[in-house]
């Protein structure tokens, strides 16, 4: 298992559960290529009937925000509750905002 | 009781739960996790599909035995798998290749086996077929990544190819149980059968370069009882339980 999963890159696994929701990170896996990433990750994720449509994305693709410049770019968001758009009074048939 | 018809039931729940048997084997020992799980889900979906046709023959039956009493309690002369699927694991690619020899067959035949006019025949090979066209399409890739892969994964799936091949067309040649379902309706014919399956196995041995063996003979005889020595040890450690401790639950 070792020596394979070294030559084998990692990939990183979005699900779709149903029709209209959003893809989701589930986790990531080894496969070769793209197609053998859909099928691993069909046999891994999707085995209790979680998802309907599966996209995969090489990790080594991704790129990531730096923690350590999480204060920076994260901080001055705090408090700026005027952003968040609750300060509307929104009608009780509208659902799911 | 229709005696055939209970014969041929079995000869396809026996494919089943031997060829689950055999790729639950490599529970825990998979190549590399992925695969490990892929080849679990196949004996799962096999395994449950088992379980359909014996619990549908124990009612054929009706001596008040159920699904159980067919998978743990028969012995190897009662069997009527092919050879084929009692062959041991080998290596990845002798279990690849086995089970594309399989898959190849039954996708088919269970298309072929949901126009039965065996209701509860047809509702089994309706679900079953769904399951296979993945399977058939797992086993397919990878016998195409094997075989046009490395000269270590090539060579290694040619001489699974070698050892295999004689053990293929079993599934294809009509048994007696096989010849009177077909007569008489509830099964397909094997004949067209044989057909879209070599089409599709040259297809893909070819797309893999892996050189199709001539086919000078044919191991036969699971059909009717008679097994390779393989057989014995599959049933020594899946029936050990209900053997040793008749009856036990859990």
């Amino acid at each position: 298992m070792k020596s394979m999963s070294k030559n084998w890159p990692l990939w990183e696994i979005f699900i779709r559960s149903k029709a209209g929701l959003n893809h989701k990170h589930v986790g990531s896996l080894h496969a070769a290529d793209a197609a053998m990433a859909i099928q691993n990750a069909r046999d891994v994720y999707t085995r209790r009937n979680e998802g309907v449509s599966i996209w995969v994305v090489e990790s080594s693709h991704i790129t990531a925000s730096d923690p350590d410049d999480s204060d920076p770019l994260y901080e001055p968001a705090k408090d700026k509750v005027y952003r968040h758009p609750t300060f509307y009074d929104l009608p009780d048939e509208l659902k799911h905002m | 009781m229709d005696t055939n018809k209970f014969n041929y039931i079995l000869q396809q729940a026996d494919n089943c739960l031997i060829l689950g048997q055999r790729l639950g084997e490599w529970c825990g020992h998979g190549p590399i996790l992925e695969q490990d799980i892929a080849m679990t889900n196949i004996s799962l979906d096999l395994i449950g599909q088992a379980r359909l046709f014996y619990q549908y023959a124990a009612e054929l039956q009706d001596e008040g035995k159920t699904e159980d009493d067919l998978a743990y309690l028969r012995d190897a002369w009662d069997f009527r798998n092919v050879k084929l699927v009692e062959q041991p694991n080998g290596d990845f690619a002798q279990t690849i290749i086995r089970q594309f020899l399989y898959d190849t067959f039954s996708c088919y035949y269970y298309e072929a086996l949901k126009e039965s006019n065996d209701e509860r025949l047809a509702s089994i090979a309706a679900k079953s077929h769904k399951e296979t066209l993945y399977h058939v399409k797992w086993s397919g890739d990878w016998v195409l990544r094997l075989g046009d892969g490395t000269s270590e994964s090539h060579e290694r799936a040619q001489s699974a190819l070698d050892l295999l091949r004689p053990y293929a067309d079993e599934l294809v040649i009509p048994s007696e149980a096989d010849q009177k379902a077909a007569e008489e309706g509830y099964g397909p014919d094997l004949g067209k059968i044989a057909e879209l399956r070599s089409e599709k196995l040259n297809a893909v041995l070819s797309e893999s370069t892996l050189n199709v063996p001539e086919s000078g003979f044919t191991h036969s005889g699971g059909k009717d009882g008679r097994h390779t020595e393989h057989l014995g040890y599959i049933l020594a450690d899946l029936q050990f339980l209900q053997r040793a401790y008749p009856g036990n639950k859990w």
